[in-house]
This record gives C-alpha cells, structure tokens and sequence, in this order.
C-alpha cells in the first residue's frame, strides 16, 4: 500500500461521520455534488483533516478541492511541504 | 472546499439550456424566491419587510399604526435622540451642507471628520483614527489591505460577513479556527511557515449569539506566536471596560492589541466606520486602502453627532449601569420563564433566544410584533450552527417598565404559540 492509498484511507475514514448518505467514496467523489455538504459540514470536515494530518488547508485551497482525489492529493503535498 | 448549493437546481432549468439561449441570471435565486414564498403563503407577516413609520425614541417606533418597543436595534446607548448629538448635526448640516461628494483624500474631508478622528483618539487612548463610511467598509479595508498574498489572515469561524468579504477581497491565505476556541487558534499558529505577516482577527461580541471572545487568552497565543491583532469591537462599544472602549478593554488587553475597528451604528447612533492604532506607519492606509479611497466620505452632519455622541460616551457610567441591569433582568426573566437562550449569563446587551426550527421562530416573531414588541429574527446562513432564534438586544434607555412589559409579552407569546408551557 502507497502513502497515497493510506492518505485515501484515512480522508475516507475522516469523511464517513459527514457521509449522511454513505455515499460509495472513489477520487471522484465531489464534496458539493454527491456529498451535498453545506458551509457548516465543510468548516468541520477541514478542522478534523487539519488535525489528523497537523496541517494547514488555508480557505484559499480549498476554493480549489471540489474532489476526494483533489483532497487527498492537497494533503499529501501539504505533509511532504512541512 | 466547494459546498453545496441551498437547494438543488430544478431539473427544469436544465432543460431551458439544453434549448439553447443563455439562462436569466435571476434563475439562481428561485429557491429562495420560493422557500420564502411559501413562508409568507402560511399568512405571516413578512420578517425582513418592517417599516417604522414613526420613531418616537430609542425604544419607540410607530410599526403599522402601533405602538411598539423596539428590542431589535443596536441603539445600545440610545444616543440615536440625544439633544446635544442632534444639535450637533443640525448645526453641522448649516453650516457645512448636507454632504461633501468626494473622497476623504480628494475634497471629502472637512475639519468635521478631523474633529471626529480627534474624539476617537481621545476615546480610545491611541495616537491614529481613520473614519469610514460604515464599518462594513472598515473591516474590509483593514483585512483586504493589510495582508497580501504572503501572509496570513486567521480568523474565528463565526467572524462577521465583512471580515469574511474583507478577506474575499485581498489576496491573504486565510485560515480559520472553531468559534472562540483558544486551543484551536494555537494549533493553527503553530502551524504557519514562518516566512509571511500574521494577522489574528477577533470580535469582542459576537452579535448573532452576544457571547463574548476569550480575550485575554487569545490576544496572549497570538502574540506568543507573532501575530498582530484586530478586534472588532461594533457590539462592545460604549459599555465593556472602564471607558467603556470595549471587551478588550474590560480584558485588560489595550497594550496589546493592534487595531480596533469599530463603528458609528451601533452605540453611536449614527452611521459610519473606524479603526484605531498605535502602529507607527499606520496614516499610510489612507493612501492604499481601496475602500477609504474610492468611496465619498461621510456628510458633515453625520461626522458631527458622531464626535458629540463619542465624547459623551466617554462619560456615560450611569446607562452603561443601567443597560447591563436591563440585560441580566432579561436574561434571568426569559430564563425563568422556560425560554432556551444562547449563552448561560447575560454577557452582552443581545439576549438570543433560541428556537427548534424557522415556523416556530416565526409564529413567535409574528405574535410578539402584534403585541407590539420587535425582535430581529435570524436565521442561517446568518447565524451559525445552522441555529433559528429571536435576537434581542436591550438599550440603555429601556425603563424598568418596559423590560416588565417585555418579559410579559414574551410571556403571553411564547405560551400562545407553544413555544413554552
């Protein structure tokens, strides 16, 4: 298994108590369309990501992030950056 | 993270595209067009359409040919009918005209808004002031000016929507943290590259709740960690601290703070926006800050009551005592009366009741303002937690009387729409 694919795993994880619909989750999984998250759900989402991974996702990315595979890919630069 | 729309998008619209021809812009609102629609269908009276007819005080309007006690203004220190404040305006309105067509740094200013920045920095003890048209546009001028593209704005969650369109219209990084959580803040300092300015955004009040900010606490993390900090202080003026300059006061964080921004709409009584600093180099903003600069500045009658009423809160010990007694009776009564409300005391002048869901706030609102009592009604995405409630917020001018005739419409209302039993 790939740092990715364990990346993957975790974002999922972190992603099922928001997943009220329990959505099946692929890289292109989006956060508004199949997710359907309000403002809320997102600003929550992001703190718990920011801790697990003890980073930054600053608002500025993530008026980039629309996918699960985007997301995963931001955290991983994110975590080789710091 | 991109989120979801209110509502989805009608299938229908869809078709209309797929016919060709470009789509009414206005299509994007339709949800809202019909959620509110079918509010007012169930023969409510309209929330966001209130018209005073007549305003008789502070705490008095004429709303439909009745006579109403307004619980639902800013007009904490009812300033808003103050003979030397009015006098003031009028004089200025002779005198100078009714207003000056031009920027702050073309012809807009007049020795009035000289005379305004000079009460502030009396009032708030600092070396600079810089009066804005409103403090909507204060706040967007500090956060989209000061930070650029390298460095970082961190602000609380719960911010006001002109620290969020501030930041929308700079080139900041902006990075958020859980509503008045010391530990989440620091977490995010810890967090920042060192390379790039910090600036650390605060409130004193929070006005959707009227819960206060962890002042002390916060200011300390976020210079442990080299950030400068703004405190919104719009719902703190007039009646937190000695000179009543605000929560940070009252906090013992003057020395500490960077800026203040506040404004004239609330506790002032009149209209317009401020920031207060000690920095050095602060003048230069009047140079660089978009919404300073290409804006007309205020008339001269409104900069006029503004400084009245400033030096005169310096020196109103007496209704900042009695506002807070008229907001811990409140909170107590409302309590007692079986009401849920949104902070455990009363920290600040808004009491915020809060409701299960929008019909249930509205019946409420609805059989208060027949009795003659108005609230704000707030629901989201203005409030957080996706939260529906009834703001109240008391003025120093409301008598003992009325906050009794308050709690019993309250009362009266609540028990007639089941809201309590």
């Amino acid at each position: 298994m790939t740092d990715r694919d364990q990346t993957f795993d975790k974002v999922a994880e972190l992603i099922a108590p928001f997943n009220k619909k329990e959505i099946a989750l692929t890289e292109e999984t989006s956060f508004a369309g199949d997710l359907e998250w309000d403002s809320l759900t997102v600003m929550d989402f992001v703190a718990a990501i920011e801790d697990e991974f003890d980073i930054l996702i600053t608002m500025n990315m993530q008026a980039e992030i629309e996918t699960v595979g985007q997301l995963v890919d931001a955290v991983e630069e994110l975590r080789n950056d710091g | 993270m991109t989120e979801s729309p209110r509502n989805a998008m009608d299938p229908a619209e869809e078709t209309q595209i797929g016919r060709g021809g470009p789509r009414d812009l206005f299509s994007k609102f339709d949800p809202l067009i019909e959620e509110r629609q079918a509010l007012l269908d169930t023969g409510v009276r309209d929330p966001f359409a209130i018209v005073m007819d007549e305003v008789l005080s502070p705490t008095l309007a004429i709303i439909k040919g009745k006579e109403t006690i307004l619980l639902g203004t800013y007009n904490y220190m009812g300033m808003t009918f103050d003979p030397d404040v009015v006098a003031a305006g009028k004089q200025a309105l002779d005198e100078f005209g009714a207003g000056t067509t031009g920027s702050r740094v073309l012809n807009g200013t007049y020795q009035g808004h000289k005379a305004c920045e000079d009460a502030l920095k009396d009032f708030y003890g600092t070396r600079h002031a810089m009066v804005f048209s409103t403090g909507y546009q204060a706040n967007l001028g500090l956060m989209s000016t000061i930070a650029g593209k390298e460095d970082y704005i961190i602000l609380d969650a719960d911010s006001h929507a002109s620290i969020y369109d501030g930041c929308a219209l700079g080139n900041a990084q902006i990075v958020r943290f859980r509503h008045n959580s010391v530990e989440d803040l620091e977490k995010r300092l810890r967090r920042l590259p060192a390379e790039g300015g910090r600036l650390v955004v605060l409130e004193g009040v929070y006005s959707m709740l009227g819960d206060i900010a962890p002042l002390k606490e916060m200011v300390e993390v976020s210079k442990r960690h080299g950030a400068m900090v703004a405190v919104d202080e719009a719902h703190g003026m007039g009646f937190f601290g000695k000179n009543g300059r605000g929560v940070f006061e009252e906090a013992g964080v003057e020395d500490q703070v960077d800026f203040v921004v506040g404004t004239f709409s609330k506790s002032v009584g009149t209209v317009g926006g401020f920031i207060v600093s000690n920095h050095p180099k602060f003048e230069v903003l009047r140079l660089v800050c978009r919404p300073y600069v290409f804006t007309a500045s205020l008339p001269p009658s409104v900069v006029a009551t503004a400084a009245t009423s400033i030096r005169k809160l310096k020196d109103a010990g007496a209704k900042r005592e009695h506002l807070w007694k008229n907001s811990r009776r409140l909170h107590q009564g409302l309590r007692q009366l079986g009401f849920d409300l949104a902070t455990e005391d009363a920290q600040s002048a808004i009491i915020a009741v809060l409701l299960p869901d929008q019909e249930a706030t509205v019946r409420m609102w609805q059989a208060l303002i027949e009795q003659g009592l108005y609230v704000n009604m707030a629901r989201p995405p203005a409030t957080p937690a996706g939260m529906y409630l009834l703001r109240c917020s008391l003025c120093a001018d409301h008598t003992d009387e009325q906050v009794g005739q308050i709690l019993e419409m309250f009362a009266a209302a609540g028990r007639a729409t089941g809201c309590i039993s």
